[in-house]
């Protein structure tokens, strides 16, 4: 994995992992993924829960520290020594499945905290462009509440705005739709589905095959710790070519999640 | 709780939760005729155990020696005002080590929770200041500092009792909050430090900005709980002879031959505590009834 081509200026990629492993203790959870994305690429990653989708999005995210392999961001090695992971983490921005809200902070702050620490912008400026974000979701209007008062899908929105706020380059999404009632899910993946028209680049870990199937790029099946079978959608849920695959597409169907 | 609340409900009787959930909820709902019944009850008892004490204490054999030693009611009057006055220094004690408690002890507790190998001393250091000022008697404390680094007669450091009783009291209670704000610190989810550092925040900003104001709102509480204790240990440092409540009282208490002068003591500091513990009593029903709102 050493030899592997490094993802240099000329290329497309705007994440590249190579050769990826993760222990925690004896159980190594992610054993080589290796995973190019392009630039407005949009990739699905499916499988049990387990497989690893969310080990891999924190570690991407330098969350998790990584046992090997290389990871490659708009052509800088993040995993590289002596790196600064507070530099880095700014251009990557993740959404959590339980929305991780400030809970002490309304939601404009929730959104500015980070521009205006980290970025240095003024309040004033740090305000405006959150309260931009937040029309675009339509929560202008809730900027001054607690999470508290939210429902579940104006809290979950309200994470992806305070992620887009830091205007990253690649964005996780770590089954961001997994803790919310039926009823909520489908507004979240609206501001998704709107994210993946205007060319942001995703890696979204997701058990909402049918919102898989309709916005991915392509899809990634993750079983035992590697990348099984990566392919358009259409190929992976109507043709999949390993047998790993076909078996939990089976039983999600049983489950009438597609 | 039977709808009725007939006098054959057995369940309220014997204080049992109903079939309607806990106790609390039933509290509110009491009919007026339920009210009146308990509300008497309890005014019959208190009368009986009162009553019943003030008889045994009152036909004591020297109750009447006792009574012109503690209860003097001219010696109280005269007391009185000297010893609210003397509070001033009780007060100027509190709120000066409170302040610096606080400080200290947040130092502290983050000391403490620094990770990997390089802050090992720090962590070290930390553990060892607040184990040492948990273990050693407040009051041996402030004989230590406040009779030896005088003793040292070092020159240009204070004479004066007051700084080392200030002193003091800050090295023992910060221990003791340290851990409240350790306990506040850790009972903060890991995923809260997650996201802030997913943003690009750095590990101190993210102590700064999301986990210890958390941390801090939580363990009000429990910081206002020291603070009682720390009112009422101001009186320690007139061991190191600082003119404070008790150190006013006793010189009462000397040349009047009369112990009345500490009962006003006492006075001054349940009417000072009292409304300090009902807050921390309303706090916490209200972090309760919130946190229950959350559910």
């Amino acid at each position: 994995m050493i030899d592997a081509t490094p993802a240099g200026p000329g290329s497309d990629a705007a994440l590249a992992i190579e050769g990826l492993h993760k222990s925690f203790g004896e159980l190594e959870v992610l054993r080589g993924i290796d995973l190019e994305i392009a630039r407005h690429e949009v990739v699905c990653l499916i499988g049990a829960s387990g497989s690893g989708k969310s080990t891999l999005l924190r570690c991407v995210n330098l969350l998790e520290p990584v046992d090997a392999g290389r990871i490659v961001v708009e052509g800088d090695e993040i995993t590289a020594p002596g790196v600064d992971v507070n530099r880095i983490r700014r251009r990557i921005g993740i959404v959590f499945q339980a929305f991780n809200l400030f809970p002490h902070m309304t939601v404009l702050d929730n959104v500015t905290l980070a521009p205006r620490k980290v970025l240095g912008l003024s309040r004033a400026d740090a305000n405006a462009r959150a309260t931009e974000l937040l029309e675009r979701i339509g929560l202008a209007g809730k900027r001054n509440d607690y999470p508290d008062r939210l429902s579940g899908g104006q809290q979950q929105r309200v994470a992806i705005v305070r992620a887009l706020a830091m205007q990253p380059d690649v964005l996780l999404l770590d089954e961001i739709t997994s803790a919310l009632d039926p009823e909520l899910v489908a507004e979240v993946l609206a501001v998704i589905r709107e994210l993946a028209g205007n060319g942001m680049t995703m890696l979204i870990a997701t058990h909402e095959m049918g919102f898989a199937r309709d916005v991915a790029s392509r899809v990634g099946f993750l079983d035992g710790g590697r990348i099984l079978e990566i392919a358009p959608p259409a190929q992976i849920f109507a043709a999949p070519r390993e047998a790993r695959t076909q078996q939990f597409l089976q039983r999600v169907i049983e489950a009438g999640r597609l | 709780m039977s709808i009725t609340g007939g006098p054959l409900d057995t369940g309220d009787l014997i204080g049992l939760p109903g079939p309607r959930g806990p106790r609390r909820s039933r509290r509110r709902r009491v009919p007026p005729r339920e009210a009146v019944r308990s509300a008497l009850i309890a005014l019959v008892s208190s009368v009986v155990v009162i009553g019943g004490l003030a008889l045994v204490i009152a036909n004591s054999p020297n109750w009447p020696d006792v009574q012109r030693a503690f209860f003097d009611g001219d010696i109280f009057w005269y007391s009185l005002p000297k010893v609210i006055e003397a509070f001033g220094t009780n007060i100027a004690l509190f709120v000066i080590a409170e302040i610096l408690i606080l400080v200290l002890g947040l130092v502290l507790a983050v000391l403490r929770g620094l990770p990997g190998p390089v802050f090992f001393p720090l962590r070290l250091l930390s553990t060892i200041y607040v184990d040492f000022f948990r273990a050693v008697p407040g009051l041996l404390v402030i004989a230590l500092l406040g009779f030896g680094i005088p003793g040292l007669g070092i020159e240009g450091i204070p004479t004066d009792p007051f700084p080392y009783a200030v002193l003091a009291l800050t090295f023992v209670y910060s221990a003791y909050v340290s851990e409240v704000y350790r306990a506040g610190i850790d009972s903060v989810h890991w995923s809260q430090e997650a996201a802030a550092r997913s943003l690009g925040l750095s590990r101190s900003q993210s102590l700064r900005y999301v986990v210890v104001p958390q941390a801090v709102r939580r363990v009000i509480p429990p910081l206002l709980n020291d603070f009682i204790g720390l009112q009422k240990d101001t009186v320690l440092v007139s061991t190191l002879g600082v003119v404070e409540i008790f150190r006013e009282s006793s010189i009462i208490k000397a040349a009047k031959f009369n112990f009345t002068p500490y009962l006003a003591v006492a006075l001054v500091f349940v009417v000072i505590t009292i409304p300090l513990a009902r807050l921390v009593d309303w706090l916490v029903s209200r972090d309760r009834a919130r946190q229950a709102a959350h559910r």
